[in-house]
């Protein structure tokens, strides 16, 4: 297998409002090459990729493809050069059939009339291509097959140009383990062909199971380019996240404490429950601890939070908070109870994209004083620079546009919202999910010094050692219902993976 | 004397548009606009300047301009919030008729005060806001399907209301309000009155912050605890109220109540205006001074064009391509290629 070089970029540089995206970057990729791009978010992966498909213009530095400078204007234009990209949502028409999908734009035509038969038998090529095992029929609707095979499409769709260079942007993001096998097998076989291959991704197993090489980004900036046999995982964590060996085993060994007996309870819980949304539950939540909550995707976790904040009205059950019984309806009603919630999708229900940062932050303490009582604008900045400083956000300034931040830092700052109010109870939904491997060591530090100060917190997280990590006591959900809970010893990975299996074996026999 | 006036004018008009520029505020777009109509008036409009003080009162075509301007600028008010809230209110203009016509009947047909007939106007404009509201807040419906209820429906009403007559009046109270002068007309100066009062109670409280997070990302902002609807059900109410003074200072400006035409097409003059001004359609931050000069640059269009001898027929063309060219200048991606060229320089 011998390898040339396809595409180098040297010296690129890119700059946004206030922000250095990218500064002196170099980037080589290979023939027979899958290349992983890794980093935290920020770092600067999408920002290189999308100066290199011609979204973005650069603003220094130099692209060559097979010895040529080039500069593309448009993904469209980075596709004359055989660059093709495969973006992380898919980018095509759910209701056209697959064959369409995939010769979009670049239909057979003889005298303005499409050539249908041509462009069934160039899809079936272009699918033909990648070897799959399942058949794809491509007459059919693309939104009858799974995300998964709808990738695959998108990758066909990528190939049809006659690609040398492929850039899967965290392809594996909405794939299940078996469907990401057979993603890998595909781009295993891509390299074959001699394809140089760009892979994006989160998940550090992947980027060993079928990369050559590694290039790290921290910051814009180029922490170096690594043969992946060469580059140990513990080293790779490190590198992206610019610190020391030790300080990164540290974080991995650290062990959280049990519950202690005899803390006040915060919050019980009795068959509380909705139609439709989650079976009557109980559960309760003490001072200074930390619940976790448990469960497969659609087990009910985030239904569960939604009732505790009123953002859903329980329709059975009761709620008692300090010995007196509760009804929630509305978020505000939660708030005045001390209540606070970070909810699962930042961009939806968190931030306020086009309001700054110090406005985000101030937002829940002034819903709680009221539209009258407005903070005076130095308490505001004060109130915005010690959460910017204490939760370590980074940002040129207070005033910044939320959504001009990257994931992690928007995080940061909807929890400083509701640090601002000082609640009692915290409910935390996917607190550390889509944000980078330092701030979320960041955020989890934070939660176990909140738990310190006598907070109590509800944690979500689909990433079952997070749960682990950072509870005392977990409650485990299958199917809209409670099925288990653990304490102190019996908080572990197994005991959880144990409850949930066992359960669903039962289910079966019944 | 004319000249020093005029040089003081454009001294102060060039001091805004460079204070404005710099510290980067959304009004300087309206105000490059109508600094440069102004412009184009100076040169070619000679009668265009002139001042005159008669009786204690002042007169003069910039003067008209501002009167004139004055009904479309109260609108506008309410119409910012509105917009900033991610709503849109078509039934102003209606209920300007209704407002009118309610006064006007109230004083002429059944002789109550001139007091109890603004008030009266008033309050039906602040219970047509309370059925926008409604609709929006509480049941839901698309703010544009909503309102353009009350906007077909609403004049209807106001003709129900003049039993189908003009009523024509001549209280003096009540026709201070659209043809009195302190000085200068009384519509501007109401119109500055109602600025002022909408300016620091949104900006002085945190009612305009709450609008504004509330028309960026709703569900956010409910879960950060605000009361998204209540907010949103005022908005209209304010509007509808801003509505009933504008129906006021119209009808009594032609001291009758026409149901048919009081207030007639002004809602999108209103929309324009808050559009010119910068507020985004989609709701969030929001300019209520910005919207003001925007009421006040379509009103010195429409002068201009009749002072050019313009047929009102084609009159509409210049008028779009004024507006066109406003909000090409705030959309982003001329903003991104002006900065990108400034980058370069």
């Amino acid at each position: 297998m011998s390898q040339e070089i396809l595409l180098t970029m040297r010296g690129i540089d890119k700059y946004f409002p206030g922000v250095k995206a990218l500064s002196n970057v170099d980037f080589t990729l290979r023939s027979h090459q899958i290349h992983a791009l890794m980093g935290e978010n920020g770092a600067g992966k999408s920002t290189l990729i999308k100066v290199l498909t011609g979204v973005y213009p650069k603003d220094g530095g130099t692209i060559q493809m097979n010895d040529k400078a080039i500069s593309p204007t448009s993904p469209r234009d980075a596709e004359r050069y055989h660059i093709s990209t495969v973006y992380q949502e898919v980018n095509l028409i759910p209701h056209l059939t697959v064959a369409e999908n995939i010769c979009l734009g670049r239909e057979d035509r003889s005298f303005g009339l499409i050539r249908w038969r041509q462009v069934r038998d160039r899809a079936r090529q272009a699918l033909a291509r990648l070897d799959l095992k399942i058949a794809i029929d491509v007459d059919k609707q693309l939104s009858d097959y799974s995300i998964a095979i709808q990738q695959m499409v998108a990758i066909a769709r990528a190939l049809d140009v006659d690609a040398q260079v492929l850039i899967l942007d965290e392809p594996t993001s909405s794939l299940d383990e078996a469907e990401a096998d057979e993603l890998f097998r595909i781009m295993r076989n891509l390299r074959e062909k001699g394809m140089g291959i760009i892979f994006v991704t989160h998940f550090l197993d992947q980027v060993y199971r079928v990369s050559d090489t590694i290039t790290v980004l921290r910051n814009g900036e180029l922490v170096g380019e690594f043969p992946a046999a060469e580059l140990p995982r513990l080293n790779l964590v490190a590198k992206m996240m610019g610190k020391e060996l030790d300080e990164v085993k540290e974080l991995e060994k650290r062990a959280v404490g049990t519950t202690e007996s005899g803390r006040k309870t915060v919050v019980s819980a009795r068959r509380l429950g909705r139609k439709g949304s989650l079976n009557p539950i109980d559960f309760d939540m003490n001072e200074g601890e930390v619940l976790g909550l448990a469960g497969l995707l659609g087990s009910g976790r985030s239904e569960t939070a939604n009732l505790l904040f009123g953002v859903d009205a329980a329709d059975s059950g009761t709620l008692t908070v300090d010995g007196q019984e509760v009804r929630l309806d509305s978020p505000a009603k939660a708030m005045r109870l001390g209540f606070g919630m970070l909810t699962e999708d930042r961009k939806y229900s968190g931030i306020i994209p086009n309001l700054s940062i110090k406005e985000n932050i101030i937002l829940a303490m002034q819903a709680k004083l009221g539209p009258l009582r407005k903070i005076p604008p130095w308490k505001a900045n004060e109130i915005a620079d010690s959460f910017i400083k204490a939760l370590n956000i980074k940002t040129p300034s207070r005033d910044q546009l939320v959504k001009n931040l990257s994931g992690g830092n928007q995080q940061k700052v909807i929890i400083a919202r509701w640090l601002a109010v000082h609640p009692r109870l915290l409910i935390l939904d996917e607190p550390t999910r889509g944000i980078d491997v330092g701030a979320r060591a960041e955020i989890e530090e934070l939660i176990q010094k909140l738990r310190g100060e006598g907070m109590a917190i509800l944690l979500i997280s689909s990433e079952l050692d997070e749960v682990v990590r950072n509870s005392q006591r977990i409650v485990v959900l299958r199917d809209r219902e409670k099925i288990g809970e653990l304490t102190g010893e019996d908080v572990s990975e197994q005991k959880i993976l144990r409850v949930i299996a066992q359960q669903s074996k039962e289910g079966k026999e019944q | 004397m004319r000249i020093a006036i005029i040089a003081l004018f454009w001294l102060v008009m060039l001091g805004l548009l460079y204070h404005t520029r710099k510290t980067r505020n959304v009004v300087f777009w309206p105000l490059l606009a109508l600094a440069c109509l102004l412009f184009f008036n100076l040169l070619f409009t000679p009668q265009f300047y002139q001042l005159d003080w008669w009786e204690g009162h002042l007169y003069g075509v910039p003067i008209d301009i501002l009167n004139h301007s004055s009904k479309v600028a109260i609108l506008s008010l309410g119409m910012t919030l509105v917009i900033a809230c991610g709503g849109i209110d078509l039934s102003v203009g209606a209920v300007m008729a209704i407002a009118g016509a309610m006064m006007a009947m109230m004083s002429k047909e059944m002789g109550y005060s001139p007091w109890a007939c603004i008030a009266a106007a008033l309050a039906l404009g602040i219970i047509a806001g309370m059925w926008n509201g409604f609709l929006v807040a509480i049941m839901g419906i698309p703010p544009m399907v909503a309102t353009l209820i009350l906007m077909v429906a609403g004049r209807g009403v106001a003709q129900l209301i003049t039993n189908g007559q003009i009523i024509i009046f001549n209280d003096p109270i009540l026709t201070f309000i659209g043809n009195g002068f302190i000085a200068i007309p009384f519509p501007f100066i109401l119109m500055l009155i109602m600025f002022a009062l909408t300016y620091s109670f949104t900006r002085g409280t945190a009612v305009g912050y709450m609008v504004e997070s509330v028309g960026d990302n709703e569900v956010a902002a409910r879960r950060a605890g605000l009361n998204s609807r209540l907010i949103k059900y005022l908005v209209y109410v304010f509007a509808g109220f801003c509505a009933a003074v504008a129906g006021l200072v119209m009808t009594s400006n032609i001291r009758s109540a026409d149901a048919n035409n009081i207030g007639l097409n002004l809602e999108l003059d209103a929309i324009m205006s808050v559009v010119i001004g910068g507020t985004a359609m989609t709701g969030g931050r929001f300019y209520l001074a910005s919207s003001v000069v925007g009421a006040i640059l379509i009103q010195t269009l429409t002068t201009t064009m009749y002072a050019k001898d313009v047929s009102p027929v084609v009159a509409p063309v210049p008028k779009a391509l004024v507006i066109l060219a406003v909000c090409l200048l705030q959309s982003d991606r001329v903003k991104r290629y002006l900065a990108s060229r400034q980058e370069a320089a």
